[in-house]
């Protein structure tokens, strides 16, 4: 039994089929062939699956795909234009803000998310918005300036 | 053109950052073969006990899976590290609670759930051991029915896999020096620790997907296996086995892999020999990912340990003789303990100047899954414990934490305990004055003691010094033998091969700019392999910080020998232009066909090491470090908040600030879990709380501001200078933190992690009328802990 939903994927309409129970992050990795979103935990504790959804930040293993009919959602590969990095990414790869790189796609969108409601975050806003997502490599501290960073370059401009 | 000298020690981008920012970098569940199946594994329930009987259920369509048992392995049932003890999957008898016993495919992911499901597996139970305790008091009954591992065959006694004991000199010399330092010392100062199992926790669970090929008559010719690894050599070594096959019919590709710590290190040669059964069996590739839950209740944790200190120290606070036992639990296969132990064994004694050491260390079998490879590799353990142990003895002299360990470092020229002369220069006095100078020690300690009369948040500060070996341990790195290719790509680029893995520390970017610096081009200019076997000669396993200075070193003398023939060839040079070498390069490319340069380990200094004795060089190098932890204790609620972290270190040269100070902030975080957040609950050997929701390792709200502070001494064993830096930060944050928390409430504490139950018990047990007192409390600070006084 399926169900035919509608969801605008980085500024992308798509029509898809989708079982009652799958989860938003199998429809993005599987039907949508978005991979950098990603699975660490399967039950929102760790954010790697993260994504926008109508501007909010939610984890995508925790959405039924029904619940997102109708959604705009942003993903990853929505975050770059044209191959040019966003300045997020950018600081992110300029301040060792990514090691291994799993929890990237979900933090950067988590600081897309944090950056779109406070313009200049403090250390503690920034710890905050982050919280949902796990990152086992850096510790943070690259993260936070990373962002803290990306915050300067966007006021910059 | 920018000066080609300064290439390591400067930041470039990390090599593979904008695939890994952009979501377009493909880690092992990104990746789909065609007519991929999707594998699963059968786990035991129980802990101990013989296989009577499999049962398949009959609602199930069996014809549209692969099964695979024991009896359907070609070669060995071994998953072989140092020993065959670990079975691939289990025959006739299990020994931990999920062990792997029987193996699903189907070609819908779905399907297999209600196929795991549909096998029931009957047992005769058996009696498990469960801690360190029981598997010891099993031996010393002579307990037949709870001896879990006997092993003779495998070089281990009853219930104990390995055991060491190191001297600091001649044994009987040494044991009579015991005795007398033990005689005349002023005091004697005894301790107990405790360290728990830790998850490694890396986002990205293991991973693999198989293939396999098989001839006309259904044996197989070959398999290949991808996946999230960090030691593709070590998986193609198990599948020889469990194959039969010769080595280059065993082929390994990394993908990439999100996040290891030791915990890739062992583990996919399980999970890679057991897609590649079904990928046998079934004639199709296999896809293996484990789920959150099933990654942390069956894979490796940090081995659980206990340590006990019995310190001869003089009334002037000379260290004069030290006693260590030192007892690992290593689960219920030997997998990589021994080495663990080994590593644990050689840290004991720490970064001081011991005139006698005696360390007793042994890795005790239970009804535990294996524990296995984590981030400091058995120090973390050991120096927890004698971190703790320092400063007890500083408060039984009278003297201050920092001031004995000041009266007793380790300097250049001494030996350490294993016979090791420092010969390299060592100044821990300068670190211990540089870090509490950093982290304005003297004047937190007054600050927060005057602040904690009267208010419930009880603030301190306290050390850890500390060293941590760099490489694989004594004869270890000869033994390996490493290789390293650099050769030219046709357009004249140099491109790295070596079997070294990138998982976040920044293999990929501190070995090209080794290669960049040496062959004076721009960083960009140079190109790593993908880790494939078929491809890259086997430069040993990414693990024990050997890959900066070891790996480091090989890749700058393959890429001294490349320009050596370039130049030979084009004329000498004194320097040159980009254009220049890629000029030289097509020429030498269109003269010769190809151009490729490998280097073989060598030591730069000899490394003696005497295995039987364990006496010697025990590494080529030593990083070494004080740390200085604040932390804050609310007696309202017992929870404990670091507030502040200082860590400097001496690693040698700094290849890459950026990424070093990635490497030793990522440290101090999982240390810090490892202190206060992360505890594995066990229940009859299983993991209780293998979910994220329960296990807590810290998030970006829970972490202080860490300060990372280096000083450099260029290292004659590493490029450039560089020594080993990935690991050391794991082992001195949990003594730090709990000696801090020590000095903020005068309560002490011997076991992580520490939780504020922990300390809910230990401070209301002082307020407990029948409690006898105790030799870590001034009992004027009791009122301290009586909540209804601070409320």
């Amino acid at each position: 039994m399926t169900a035919p939903i509608q969801v605008i994927v980085n500024g992308e309409q798509h029509r898809i089929d989708v079982a009652p129970m799958r989860r938003l992050l199998d429809v993005l990795r599987e039907d949508l062939h978005l991979s950098g979103t990603k699975e660490g935990c399967g039950e929102g504790e760790c954010g790697a699956c993260a994504v926008l959804m109508n501007g909010e930040l939610v984890n995508s293993c925790l959405i039924p795909a029904l619940q997102a009919n109708g959604a705009r959602l942003c993903t990853i590969e929505g975050v770059s234009t044209e191959g040019r990095l966003h300045s997020i990414q950018q600081c992110f790869l300029e301040n060792g803000g990514a090691q291994c790189g799993i929890c990237t796609p979900g933090m950067i969108l988590a600081a897309h998310h944090l950056l779109d409601k406070h313009p200049n975050p403090t250390l503690e806003e920034i710890q905050e918005g982050l919280a949902g997502n796990l990152c086992r490599c850096t510790g943070y501290m690259r993260i936070f300036e990373a962002v803290q960073k990306a915050a300067e370059a966007q006021n910059a401009v | 053109m920018p000066e080609r000298d300064d290439i390591v020690g400067t930041s470039p981008l990390r090599k593979e950052g904008r695939a890994k920012v952009l979501g377009h970098a493909k880690y092992i569940d990104d990746l789909s073969l065609p007519g991929m199946w999707h594998g699963a594994t059968v786990r035991s329930s129980i802990a101990r006990g013989r296989i009577r009987a499999i049962h398949f259920a009959p609602e199930v369509d069996w014809s549209q899976f692969a099964l695979v048992r024991a009896s359907d392995i070609p070669g060995e049932n071994t998953i072989v590290h140092l020993t065959k003890d670990h079975p691939c999957l289990a025959a006739d008898k299990v020994n931990h609670p999920e062990e792997p016993i029987l193996l699903l495919a189907h070609p819908e992911k779905a399907s297999l759930l209600a196929g795991v499901a549909g096998v029931r597996i009957e047992y005769d139970e058996l009696p498990g051991v469960f801690t360190i305790e029981e598997s010891e008091t099993a031996v010393a009954n002579s307990d037949v029915d709870r001896i879990v591992w006997e092993g003779s065959e495998y070089g281990g006694t009853a219930n104990c896999f390995k055991q060491y004991v190191l001297h600091s000199g001649d044994a009987k010399e040494t044991e009579e020096g015991l005795a007398a330092a033990f005689e005349s010392a002023d005091y004697i100062v005894e301790g107990e620790y405790h360290t728990g199992a830790q998850e490694q926790l890396y986002i990205e669970p293991n991973g693999v997907i198989a293939e396999c090929k098989k001839d006309e008559n259904g044996n197989v010719v070959s398999v290949c296996v991808r996946g999230s690894m960090q030691c593709p050599y070590y998986l193609v070594h198990a599948l020889t086995l469990v194959f039969g096959l010769p080595e280059e019919k065993c082929r390994v590709i990394q993908t990439e892999t999100g996040g290891a710590f030791g915990g890739k290190e062992d583990f996919p040669s399980v999970i890679g020999s057991h897609a590649a059964l079904l990928a046998m069996k079934c004639g199709h590739p296999v896809k293996m990912i484990y789920d959150r839950a099933e990654d942390m209740a069956a894979t490796t944790k940090r081995h659980p340990s206990r340590t006990r200190h019995r310190t001869a120290v003089s009334k002037k606070g000379q260290l004069l003789a030290c006693e260590i036992d030192i007892a690992l639990d290593g689960g219920a296969y030997a997998t990589l303990s021994p080495v663990v132990l080994s590593r644990a064994t050689i840290h004991a004694p720490g970064p001081y100047k011991w005139p006698f050491v005696r360390v007793r260390a042994k890795a005790m079998a239970t009804n535990l899954p294996p524990h296995g490879a984590f981030r400091g590799f058995g120090a973390p353990q050991s120096l927890f414990a004698l971190e703790r142990h320092m400063d007890k003895v500083a408060r039984a002299v009278g003297i201050s934490p920092e001031e004995l360990r000041r009266r007793n470092f380790l300097a250049t020229g001494d030996q350490t305990a294993t016979g090791q002369v420092l010969t390299e220069p060592v100044d821990m006095q300068r670190l211990l004055d540089r870090a509490l100078d950093e982290s304005d020690y003297y004047a937190k300690l007054a600050q927060f003691a005057e602040e904690n009369r009267g208010s419930a948040v009880k603030r301190g500060i306290g050390i850890a010094a500390f060293m941590h070996g760099s490489g694989f341990t004594g004869s270890g790195e000869r033994r390996l033998n490493s290789v390293v290719e650099v050769e030219l790509l046709p357009d004249g680029r140099p491109q790295i091969l070596v079997s070294s893995t990138e998982f976040g520390q920044g293999t990929n970017t501190i070995l090209c700019q080794v290669a960049a610096q040496t062959l004076r081009i721009p960083y960009e200019q140079v190109v790593i392999a993908q880790p494939d076997t078929a491809v890259v000669p086997n430069s040993g396993p990414t693990v024990a910080s050997r890959t900066a200075m070891v790996i480091g070193k090989l890749v700058e003398r393959a890429s001294a020998q490349l320009l050596e023939k370039l130049r030979i060839e084009s004329g000498p040079q004194a320097d040159h232009t980009l254009e220049q070498f890629t000029q030289a390069a097509l020429a030498y490319l269109n003269a010769h066909g190809d151009l490729r340069c490998s280097a073989r380990y060598e030591p730069v200094r000899p490394v003696e090491w005497n295995d039987e004795l364990f006496h010697g060089d025990a590494y080529p190098a030593y990083a070494w470090a004080v740390y200085v932890a604040e932390v804050a204790v609310d007696l309202n609620t017992y929870s404990v908040s670091v507030t502040r972290f200082d860590a400097l270190q001496e690693v040698g040269k700094i290849m890459h600030p950026v990424l070093a100070k990635g490497q030793i902030e990522g440290g101090v975080a999982q240390a810090i879990g490892y202190a206060l957040y992360e505890k594995c609950v066990w229940k009859d050997g299983r993991m209780m709380n293998n979910q994220m929701t329960n296990y807590i390792m810290p998030t970006s709200a829970d972490l202080p501001e860490i300060h990372v502070h280096f000083e450099e001494v260029p290292c004659v064993h590493g490029p450039s200078g560089a020594k080993g830096i990935g690991e050391l930060p794991m082992d001195g944050p949990a003594p730090a933190i709990l000696n801090a928390i020590e000095n903020a409430t005068g309560l002490s504490f011997d076991s992580i992690p520490l939780l504020p139950e922990d300390i809910f018990e230990k401070a209301h047990s002082f307020t407990d009328p029948g409690h006898g007192g105790s030799e870590d409390l001034d009992p004027e600070r009791l009122g301290e802990f009586l909540p209804e006084v601070n409320a």
